[in-house]
């Protein structure tokens, strides 16, 4: 059968998400679907406005199967589970597939940076990495995502039509040779993918 | 769209970082070995690119010129700091923490990790309103010498003095920050009195000792740099440099809670992460 969602590797270890301005909603509905067995570690890079006062955690968990949590210094990252970069850290994937915070400086404005979250998910997970990039209004994940797709890994960006702010999927699209869209029609299709390449992550470490 | 044209970021790899980290041990005593690699690895590519090296030249740049390491240490660390950050942190230290110190004679805080000193002078200002300075002696201490300096100094742009302005009133603040500095073009400087009872030193946490003991100690957004095995040493020489029922302050991310000495610290305030040291 034709996929029409193309994931480089056959095994998948770790989904990252990014997005900014008009991608809560998308992100939201998708998450909302990921199932309770969904064996790979997923983390989700949101820009938030300062202006931005709910709960995020709360609300993600509001409909989702899995558990989600705002990440912690030195955790694992285990299946199962959804991690949430906090608000003013850059969040950073050890080498020994733990998450780590950073203050450091704002990048492109944003803190946590997409960018950086990327980055360092592709040094550690290469081929085995997935990442989605949905709506947002700077170009916040574009150098992660060509890391990604560098280090051999996937890089889903959500179709420019449908997303609210059509800049940070743009961006990213403009420095990939192929890039790979989705559309909110073809999120079972990835969690399809997704689970029956997703390995867990226990038996590589 | 534009295409931006530094395309190719410097991207070593950890094994590159591992060499680079064994230099600086090796030549200097300076050791980064137990610093979170993620973190690290991409500070040495920021340097690589502002300095446009190759990670070749950067060894040789090591090995030659040894008044480039106190440039390369402070690009690697992080100096990212602000008077009164977290003004929650700031409130909680003024409801629960300073009516305590006020018991002891003397009130020695270490602040471990201050950077450019505006968190040192944040404490300065607090205990100066609580009437409590004249029996404070404050520490900040760091493993770089130029963050230091400009502590010493104690200008600061007085754009930024607006914004810490803004975080000095939702601590709780009752009065204004700008009567604690004195304004000139665009440079705020902290008021000498203040600088009174101020030593500013270099430490290093992860190779230096006890050196005094504390009635408080302020330590915020340093550990989350360190792993594990570091945090832990760390956690015990501030437990060492603490006098029965001092206090221990850390960043908001950071925790006690997975260290041995958890038992031996009694928690002031869970969200601002205040512990009392009461083992």
């Amino acid at each position: 059968m034709a996929e029409k969602i193309y994931i480089r590797s056959a095994n998948v270890d770790c989904l990252v998400i990014g997005g900014s301005a008009g991608a809560f909603e998308p992100i939201y509905d998708f998450v909302s679907q990921l199932p309770g067995t969904f064996p790979i570690p997923v983390v989700i890079v949101l820009h938030r406005g300062k202006g931005f006062k709910s709960n995020l955690t709360h609300l993600l968990q509001s409909k989702a199967k899995l558990r989600i949590k705002e990440a912690d210094e030195k955790e694992a990252l285990v299946p199962g589970t959804v991690f949430l970069a906090p608000v003013d850290f850059h969040l950073l994937i050890e080498p020994d597939r733990s998450l780590s915070l950073d203050g450091s400086e704002a990048v492109l404005y944003s803190r946590p940076s997409i960018d950086v979250t990327f980055d360092s998910a592709a040094d550690v997970y290469g081929k085995t990495l997935v990442s989605m990039i949905f709506s947002g209004a700077n170009s916040d994940g574009t150098m992660g995502c060509e890391r990604i797709d560098e280090k051999g890994g996937s890089v889903l960006i959500q179709h420019p039509d449908e997303a609210d702010v059509q800049t940070m999927p743009v961006s990213v699209a403009e420095r990939l040779k192929k890039p790979v869209f989705f559309t909110k029609a073809d999120f079972q299709d990835i969690i399809h993918r997704l689970t029956e390449t997703g390995k867990p992550i226990n038996k590589t470490v | 769209m534009k295409k931006t044209t530094e395309h190719k970021e410097p991207d070593i790899s950890f094994e590159q970082l591992e060499e680079i980290v064994n230099l600086l041990a090796a030549l200097y005593g300076q050791d980064f070995t137990e610093y979170s690699k993620a973190s690290l690895k991409r500070r040495v590519n920021r340097i690589l690119m502002k300095k446009h090296f190759t990670v070749y030249e950067l060894k040789q740049e090591i090995i030659n010129q040894p008044s480039f390491v106190d440039e390369l240490i402070l690009e690697i660390t992080v100096n990212v700091t602000e008077m009164f950050r977290d003004p929650a942190f700031y409130g909680a230290v003024r409801k629960k923490v300073l009516p305590y110190l006020k018991s002891f004679p003397r009130i020695k805080i270490w602040n471990a990790g201050c950077s450019t000193g505006e968190e040192v002078y944040s404490f300065a200002i607090m205990l100066d309103e609580s009437g409590m300075y004249a029996n404070s002696f404050l520490y900040g201490t760091d493993i770089n010498t130029r963050v230091l300096d400009k502590a010493r100094k104690g200008i600061y742009t007085l754009h930024q003095m607006k914004e810490y302005s803004e975080n000095y009133l939702k601590t709780g603040g009752t009065a204004s920050l700008a009567e604690f500095y004195s304004a000139a073009y665009d440079a705020a400087a902290i008021h000498q009195g203040l600088k009174k009872n101020v030593l500013f030193a270099t430490h290093n946490l992860a190779t230096d000792s006890v050196f005094n003991e504390f009635e408080m100690i302020v330590c915020r957004n340093v550990l989350i740099y360190f792993e594990n095995s570091l945090q832990e040493k760390v956690i015990q020489l501030f437990y060492d440099s603490l006098r029965p029922l001092g206090f221990l302050c850390l960043g908001s991310k950071e925790t006690i809670r997975f260290t041995e000495l958890r038992k031996k610290f009694r928690v002031v305030d869970q969200e601002q992460k205040i512990y009392q040291k009461i083992g």
